[in-house]
């Protein structure tokens, strides 16, 4: 398990992490939100200790990194693609690892089959893609089987289909029994894969809860109207003590709404509709919200603020998000 | 802290599976035993010309090594593209990753380092003076004469030196581009002209490889402010110091 104690980290007068303190809990992915420049990175080398804290402790099952013994057979960690020489072979990078921390040299095979690099195994870095060379990071990661697995934003550049094999080998290790910790900028990206939410913004922790936690705060569910007699509408639905606020464009908006019994309301009343459809805030708009303001939020506040009307921006393009089923979530839980 | 061996066979594996290691190597080997022979040659066919104002005695030996001041770059740029090449790639995380004993790291780096170079070197000094000297004919030196085989040693022990030297400024200064544009122009101009400059030069001949090449002297010479004894332990200083504060500059610094 990792453990951040009110960690800081410092550069000039710049604060970048600002007294963290969370757990990544064990067996499940983690997911590790904030706008960019937020301090995922800078946390993250934290951990591995590559940057030293200004203040405050970071441990991985209780120990601090460099006490750690061959420390890749317990956390595997992919930071950025082509951190690799570009003239060394994908094969001789893993070998070099899997040497330093006395992995069998046969894992080396092994992960270039999972990545799915083994045709291009003696082949130099120089001529990978974006695509490969996070494959190769992540068969890194992998090389000494260990039990936590960390990837910083591990989709980033990637093509749809490189995605969704990250995300799908995401939930593999998870399924596992592996803690998986991950960050990424993108809400919608972590709603498809993380069974636990750590959103920081500025440094600052913002929210440290489950997936489920978060969805059950924040997803406003609405029925939208759109009629040309909205003063009938209203009236019919006074009637039942509903009550509609004005919509975008001319529409209405009945938050928590039945959609049935409205429909069957305004057939009743004989009023023309354009529209009843059903809305259901993103999670990405409630993600904007929370980081929008980072600097006067605290993780209360930021639960509390609900999702109003987000953005524009936001509702763009985080309109199309539908909240995962209930049932992958279980499934991922009954797997652990 | 994980095996030691383990780390120098790891680095090893680094070292060999990159071919500007070769190619420096090859480099350094090639320039000084051709560079050494071709004056060699020339040496022998203008005898008389090349010694006619010489107040000491013909050296042999320092004749054949003639090569080593344009050898010795590529040697430098071995030691540097060995430590850099972790910084130019940002490999150096997935390093430290791997062994966070950043002390232990080095050590086992420049462990490796040093022990190629000197074998290249030994190599390389014992070729070119061969070679030199059979060339030279009738005004060769044999291994057995005084102080001969000490400055073909010499010659080796001094490559190596400036080769870990480099390594560990380059890894002061965390930055490959940058050790090679300081380094690099140090060694081929800057030292060997301020060497030259009255009263600069008694600054100078401490520089790291003015001091290492008395190792190289077959005969004594009054003008030099000492020996080849103390040339090698101030070119030794030198290079504990670099590599010290290469230690010292990894374990602070951020990586």
């Amino acid at each position: 398990m990792i453990e951040l104690h009110e960690l800081t980290k410092r550069y000039g007068d710049k604060t970048a992490v600002d007294g963290l303190s969370f757990q990544v809990p064990q067996g499940v992915v983690t997911g590790f939100l904030g706008p960019n420049g937020a301090g995922k990175s800078t946390t993250m080398r934290m951990i591995l200790d590559l940057d030293r804290p200004t203040s405050g402790r970071v441990t991985i099952d209780g120990k601090h990194y460099g006490q750690l013994s061959e420390p890749l057979k317990y956390i595997g960690a992919l930071l950025e693609a082509q951190a690799v020489h570009p003239g060394r072979t994908a094969y001789n990078h893993l070998l070099w690892l899997a040497q330093s921390n006395r992995i069998p040299i046969r894992r080396v095979d092994e992960v270039l089959a999972l990545v799915g690099l083994t045709e291009v195994a003696r082949k130099r870095a120089r001529g990978f893609s974006l695509g490969m060379g996070q494959r190769l990071g992540i068969a890194s990661a992998l090389l000494g089987d260990p039990e936590i697995l960390m990837f910083d934003e591990p989709v980033n550049g990637l093509d749809p289909e490189g995605i969704l094999w990250i995300r799908n080998l995401m939930k593999r290790l998870a399924a596992e029994g592996r803690t998986v910790f991950v960050s990424s900028h993108l809400m919608s990206e972590m709603a498809l894969t993380a069974e636990h939410l750590v959103v920081i913004g500025r440094g600052k922790l913002l929210a440290d809860l489950s997936m489920a936690e978060f969805i059950a705060q924040n997803s406003r569910s609405a029925v939208r109207i759109r009629t040309p007699h909205p003063e009938q509408l209203l009236d019919a639905l006074a009637t039942q003590s509903i009550t509609a606020e004005a919509g975008p464009e001319g529409s209405y908006e009945v938050v928590d709404g039945d959609l049935v019994k409205i429909g069957e309301l305004a057939a009743a009343s004989g009023i023309t509709l354009h529209e009843l459809s059903p809305q259901r805030a993103s999670l990405e708009e409630a993600f904007m919200q929370m980081t929008a303001d980072s600097v006067e939020y605290h993780a209360g506040d930021a639960l509390n603020g609900g999702v109003t009307d987000a953005a524009g921006a936001a509702g763009a393009w985080g309109a199309g998000w539908q909240p995962p089923a209930g049932k992958r979530q279980k499934k991922q839980k009954g797997a652990n | 802290m994980g095996s030691f061996p383990a780390i120098l066979q790891s680095e090893w594996t680094k070292i060999r599976t990159v071919r500007s290691t070769v190619w420096t190597l090859l480099l350094t080997f090639v320039v000084t035993v051709g560079l050494g022979a071709l004056i060699s040659l020339l040496t022998k066919n203008n005898f008389a010309d090349f010694t006619k104002n010489e107040t000491t005695p013909f050296d042999a030996t320092t004749t054949s090594f003639a090569g080593i001041g344009l050898g010795e770059i590529a040697m430098i740029v071995f030691g540097v593209l060995a430590v850099g090449n972790e910084y130019s790639s940002g490999m150096i995380r997935v390093s430290l990753a791997a062994v966070p004993q950043r002390g232990t790291l080095l050590t086992a780096k420049s462990l490796v380092i040093g022990a190629l170079a000197l074998l290249i070197s030994v190599l390389t000094a014992f070729v070119t003076f061969f070679l030199g000297q059979a060339l030279l004919g009738d005004h060769h030196t044999t291994l057995g004469a005084p102080n001969v085989l000490r400055a073909v040693f010499g010659a080796a022990v001094y490559l190596t030196m400036l080769c870990l030297f480099s390594a560990g400024v380059t890894a002061m200064l965390h930055n490959q581009t940058l050790a090679l544009g300081v380094l690099v122009p140090f060694f081929f101009l800057l030292s060997p002209i301020l060497s030259a400059v009255p009263k600069v030069k008694n600054v100078a001949h401490y520089f790291p490889d003015y001091a290492g090449k008395q190792m190289l002297t077959v005969f004594p010479t009054p003008s030099e402010p000492y020996g080849w004894v103390a040339g090698f332990f101030i070119c030794g200083a030198w290079t504990l110091a670099a590599l010290l504060g290469g230690a010292a500059v990894l374990k602070r610094h951020d990586a």
